[in-house]
């Protein structure tokens, strides 16, 4: 049976978003700061993103154009919680409010447009690896860059002179600022990463995942993600692992509801929501409460002067 | 000789409050330059603006004759400006390595750094093991690693901020070591004090702050101690009234062979704890910070801490498992190290803030908080202690740090209580508020109660104790009585225990 | 009381620029969203209807904002008091009787106080950030009402529609006056507000979330328990946004169906902090939130202004109050360090 290549190809394209805007915002929570707009930046990605490639007719160009838009309002978020030390839960909770509504604006002249597939890349030689071949190298090129992006986040924060920096500022702002560090610029710049981040994995959803664009389409993958960066608790690789697991997850129950699976299909819909929250209890009960977290994350730092 | 610094009506206000008012101050290369002052004298304020953290609102920074402006740390940096913190400005989480690779232009804590770090290290003799995380280090083994870090960019100029308040006499002898190697290869020093033994020890200038200005320039070494401890505070401060001739009646608090687990990992654990303090009796518990004296603050006060084994009793009651308010109601008062945010609620008025210690045994009403009994107890506490405050009822957080130590202390007293436990009772109090809070718990111990003080400050523990106990690393020492104590034998008990685990209780 | 009024004025000079962007007249936009709803009598009978629920998911909502206890899934507590106090109705359909609309309501209040403890007891017991499991939970909520109206607890004369039966007379809160269609879900919404704020204003309960909200350490030492304070703030919390769902569903709705929630619960949020977290402040600016939502409904039909607008516009004053409370606060602490 060939079926095994493409479920598993289905479930890298559903882990793709998921994985990018955790990326993201792994960043920006190793700098001590917690986004909780990733929903809303990533919807706005998503429709900026399908919006731009329907008018330019350039999925490439809308990929672009939805990262740069979820950034644009991880901005507004950067301004606000950095140089007007606003609480950050409370403004992620509005970001999100604000990025759906905007979301709604952009993309409702589009609603329902169909937009033609991505081009994939197939590498040769390795697609002809049995099975794997076929899942992992003939995917799309965001699917790589992915992969590429874990690597670069994974080096960056680990061996380079900003990694190091960045993850000083969340670890102890006050520390970081009696050295000179730039503690707010720092954390302004992975506040934009993660939006950029944001907006791709968005920009992803609406181009190469589903390829139409709906409203409120993103449907908790932004939280989901945020769930992700605290399963990983600081490591990358547990960022992977659990965005591939839900990507199987939300598969699996796609499957499960095309097979006729005599469960309501409302059931398997929530799992991946059951999912999340029972993956932070199996998490906190493997005994790392609160582990991984850096020292000052959701804290304002306003300094003296 | 030639100078390196030179600093000139320097002046800083914050908000209203004049911090620095005026300074000038002169600093040459080799030479060990005393900074002396009182808790809030404005030393911190001025050693920030010399490095960078803070601007000043007039006056000039002259460096090797040139005037110039220090935006920034990496500025004071470049121009060969070191600091070493008195709180530390360490990563917990991270290696010294990387802790010390953080603040160097372009370095990662790879292999070339370590070779660099190794080689000043052995220079300067300063033992660190540079791949553990820094939250499992000594206070003196995180000092070394901040001297360390300011010493790898060949500092013309070393601050150091209180060195030597988290270390034992020992350790602070190896950095004494260490800074005349540096002063004699040149370095000029400016060493922040308030111990004046240290100073006298270590020091060939000193200038000294009162109240935000500069009172006098002295070589401390031909100067008496008394003498800079007058300059310091300004008209004497009174000396303590002791009361003599009472006794110590039944034991009210009684710790026996206490086993606590700390909240966090970066917490002491505490083992085999034996304390017990008696009626009208004071015990102080000396110590170097951070050797358990937190967790056995919260272990007797029921604020923290997961007690294993053992027990705690107040008047006769068990409280182990008991939470704070059953040990109010077994007649305790606790006053917790920090003023703010423990203590207090900063943002809430101070007669609000009553209800925190008073509300499981004093009366505040009763279905509805009686808000015009608060204010009149409030009033109460300000007129009887001498709090000097801006308005009748401001916040907490508007008050100085004395005025606001002596209402909490005059809070708890005021609930009558037979047993008070007090955490770095002068902990960043002028001299006078400490002095006013000393003779407080003495006149409350001559009325009966007991007294339990912990304390970093050794003078303090002398000053007030019949009793004194050391930490160290989670074990208390056996109690010796203050009179026969020397110093040699209190420093030696707080760098290893002398003598097993602690002894029973004394007679 | 001027930082909420005047980040309102900043996100209306915002909202009006949007407006003009889309090539609409900001000053009938303004006109239709705020001046109509509030002279028209009609109109504000609608805005009260509207602001009963707001106002009651945001009282419960600033107990836990005032703990910093974040309870962002008050619209799932909220669904599952309208399926709770709901199922009530549709199980007692056909009958009469006084009992049906109190059992109702306690059954209502009971879904969503169950439904806010699962979050609160996983945070208090396992130490799991209370922000996404709340919020997972909107999204299960929204797919069992979703699974109830197409399933078991569909109409069977309904078409097909995913909505359940009508509610029998018994089971609808009645208007309160002859002619009109406000219902003694504003009562029960003042009321919220009256013992809210007498609980913030007088008692040691109010003072100890406060407390444990400001600084815990202190909280801490005077010995309020910070288990038994999250699991309170949840229960109430969600308690009185499942009130507010069975008030919506007997009051408004009339019947299950998908959607009843409007996303209010989300909307509460605002309002609790548009009003400062203070009980009054969240009365009058669910008052406030509820002009603009009747307004948005008018403005899709005359000004064919999409309610995403409106979305946009809510997530623009929650910015702007956060940025008035930031800017207040620290002026306060400049001023403090001069003193």
């Amino acid at each position: 049976m060939d079926m095994l290549p493409l479920i598993l190809a289905t479930i890298f394209t559903a882990a793709t978003p998921l994985l990018i805007a955790a990326l993201g915002e792994h960043v920006v929570e190793r700098a001590g700061v917690l986004n909780l707009g990733v929903e809303g930046m990533m919807i706005v990605g998503a429709a900026t993103g399908f919006a731009a490639a329907v008018l330019s007719d350039s999925s490439v160009f809308g990929l672009l154009a939805g990262a740069l838009a979820g950034m644009a309002l991880s901005a507004v978020f950067g301004v606000l919680v950095i140089f007007f030390a606003t609480n950050q839960v409370a403004t992620g909770l509005a970001l999100t409010i604000l990025g759906l509504g905007l979301a709604g604006l952009i993309g409702q002249n589009f609603v329902g447009q169909p937009r033609g597939a991505i081009a994939a890349i197939e590498i040769p030689l390795l697609k002809d690896i049995p099975v794997l071949g076929k899942a992992i190298f003939t995917g799309d090129p965001v699917f790589y860059l992915s992969l590429v992006l874990v690597a670069l986040v994974a080096f960056g924060l680990n061996r380079t002179r900003i990694g190091l920096l960045l993850r000083a500022v969340g670890e102890n702002h006050t520390s970081a600022h009696s050295l000179g560090l730039p503690v707010r610029r720092l954390r302004f710049w992975a506040i934009l990463f993660g939006g950029l981040m944001a907006g791709l994995a968005g920009a992803y959803l609406s181009l190469i995942y589903t390829r139409f664009w709906s409203p409120g389409m993103s449907a908790g993958r932004g939280w989901i993600a945020l769930a992700l960066v605290v399963f990983a608790a600081g490591h990358v690789w547990r960022l992977v692992l659990g965005a591939y697991l839900f990507g199987g997850i939300t598969v699996a129950q796609l499957h499960a509801q095309a097979g006729a699976i005599a469960l309501p299909s409302q059931l398997l819909s929530a799992l991946p929501y059951l999912m999340t929250i029972a993956a932070l209890l199996v998490l906190s009960l493997s005994g790392r409460k609160g582990g991984g977290a850096a020292g000052s994350l959701g804290q304002p730092f306003v300094p003296e002067r | 000789m030639s100078e390196f610094v030179r600093l000139s009506g320097i002046t800083k206000y914050f908000g209203a409050l004049l911090a620095n008012a005026s300074i000038d101050l002169v600093l040459r290369p080799g030479e060990i330059h005393a900074l002396l002052g009182e808790n809030g004298a404005g030393k911190s304020t001025l050693v920030k603006m010399l490095y960078g953290l803070l601007s000043p609102d007039s006056g000039e920074i002259r460096i090797n004759g040139e005037v110039v402006t220090l935006a920034s740390p990496q500025e004071a940096r470049a121009r060969g400006i070191g600091m070493v913190f008195q709180h530390f400005s360490l990563f917990d989480d991270f290696t010294a390595l990387e802790n010390i690779a953080i603040p160097l232009a372009g370095e990662v804590a790879g292999r070339d750094l370590r070779e660099k770090v190794r080689a000043k290290a052995e220079h300067f003799g300063l033992a660190i093991d540079l791949d553990r995380p820094v939250y499992t280090l000594s206070a003196g083994e995180r000092q070394r690693i901040e001297i360390l870090r300011a010493l790898m960019q060949d500092p013309k100029l070393l601050i150091l901020d209180e060195p030597t308040s988290v270390l034992t006499p020992s350790e602070s002898e190896s950095l004494f070591k260490t800074l005349d190697v540096l002063a004699a290869e040149g370095t000029s020093i400016l060493f922040i004090s308030h111990k004046l033994e240290e100073v006298r020890r270590l020091c060939s200038v000193a200038t000294v702050l009162r109240a935000g200005r500069v009172v006098a320039e002295a070589d401390p070494r031909k100067t008496s101690a008394r003498e800079l401890a007058a300059l310091m505070v300004g008209e004497g401060v009174a000396d303590l009234r002791t009361v003599p001739g009472h006794g110590f009646g039944a034991p009210v608090l009684v710790c026996d062979r206490l086993d606590v687990e700390p909240d966090t990992i970066h917490g002491i654990r505490l083992s085999g704890v034996n304390l017990t303090v008696r009626a009208g009796e004071i015990v102080a518990i000396a110590g170097v910070a951070g050797n358990g004296q937190s967790e056995l603050y919260s272990a007797i006060s029921g604020e923290g801490g997961t007690i294993t084994a053992g027990s705690v009793t107040i008047a006769g009651k068990a409280v182990t498992r008991e939470d704070i308010n059953a040990r109010r109601r077994a007649g305790a008062a606790f006053v917790p190290e920090a003023r703010l945010g423990q203590a207090t609620l900063p943002q809430g008025t101070l007669s609000d803030n009553i209800v925190l210690s008073w509300h499981a045994t004093e009366d505040i009403g009763g279905l509805f908080v009686d808000r015009n009994r608060l204010g009149a107890v409030s009033a109460g506490i300000i007129k009887a202690f001498d709090v000097r405050t801006p308005s009748t009822d401001p916040l907490a957080v508007q008050l100085s740090g004395g005025n606001l130590q002596k209402y909490i202390v005059g809070r708890e007293v005021t609930r009558n209580p037979g047993l008070i436990v007090i955490d770095q009772p002068s902990w960043g109090v002028d001299a006078r508020a400490a002095a006013h809070i000393r003779q407080t718990l003495i006149d409350l111990a001559a009325k009966g109660a007991a007294v339990l003080v912990i304390t970093q400050d050794l003078d303090e523990a002398l000053e007030l104790a019949d009793f004194i106990v050391v930490m160290c690393e989670g074990s208390l020492s056996a109690p010796r009585p203050v009179r026969e104590v020397t110093r040699d034998e209190i420093g030696l008990l707080m760098t290893h225990r002398a003598g097993g685990p602690s002894g029973g209780v004394h007679a | 009381m001027l930082t909420p009024v005047l980040a309102l004025v900043v996100a209306v000079l915002i909202g009006g620029l949007i407006v003009a962007l889309m090539g609409k007249s900001p000053l009938t936009a303004f006109r239709v969203f705020i001046l109509d709803p509030l002279t028209d009598p009609w109109a504000m009978q609608e805005v009260l209807l509207k602001a009963t629920p707001l106002t009651l998911i945001a009282i419960g909502l600033l107990f836990c904002f005032r703990a910093s206890r974040w309870n962002i899934g008050a619209e799932g507590q909220f669904l599952l008091g309208g399926i709770c106090g709901g199922g009530v109705a549709i199980l007692a359909h056909g009958m009469t009787g006084f009992w049906i609309l109190p059992a109702m309501l306690i059954a209502g209040a009971l879904g969503g106080l169950a439904y806010a403890a699962i979050p609160a007891v996983l945070r208090t017991r396992f130490g799991i950030s209370e922000i996404l499991t709340s919020l997972m939970l909107v999204y299960v909520a929204d797919l069992l009402l979703d699974y109830l109206v197409r399933g078991p607890w569909r109409d069977p004369k309904g078409f097909n529609f995913p909505q359940s039966v009508a509610f029998s007379d018994s089971a609808v809160l009645q208007p309160l006056f002859e002619g009109g269609r406000l219902h003694a879900g504003l009562l029960l919404a003042l009321a919220a507000v009256l013992v809210a704020f007498v609980l913030f204003r007088r008692t040691l309960f109010g003072f100890a979330v406060s407390a444990s909200g400001d600084a815990p350490r202190a909280a801490n030492f005077a010995g309020f328990n910070e288990s038994r304070i999250t699991v309170l703030v949840f229960l109430i919390s969600g308690a009185l946004a499942g009130l507010a769902g069975v008030v919506e569903v007997s009051g408004q709705v009339g019947q299950l169906r998908p959607g009843f929630g409007q996303g209010l619960g989300f909307t509460a949020i605002i309002v609790a902090f548009l009003g400062r977290l203070t009980p009054a402040g969240a009365g009058l600016s669910a008052i406030v939130i509820a002009v603009l939502l009747i307004g948005a409904e008018s403005a899709q039909v005359t000004l064919k202004l999409p309610f995403d607008l409106t979305r946009f516009f809510m997530g623009l004053l929650l910015l702007c109050v956060l940025v008035g409370e930031s800017l207040n606060r620290y002026r306060l602490e400049i001023r403090k360090g001069g003193a």
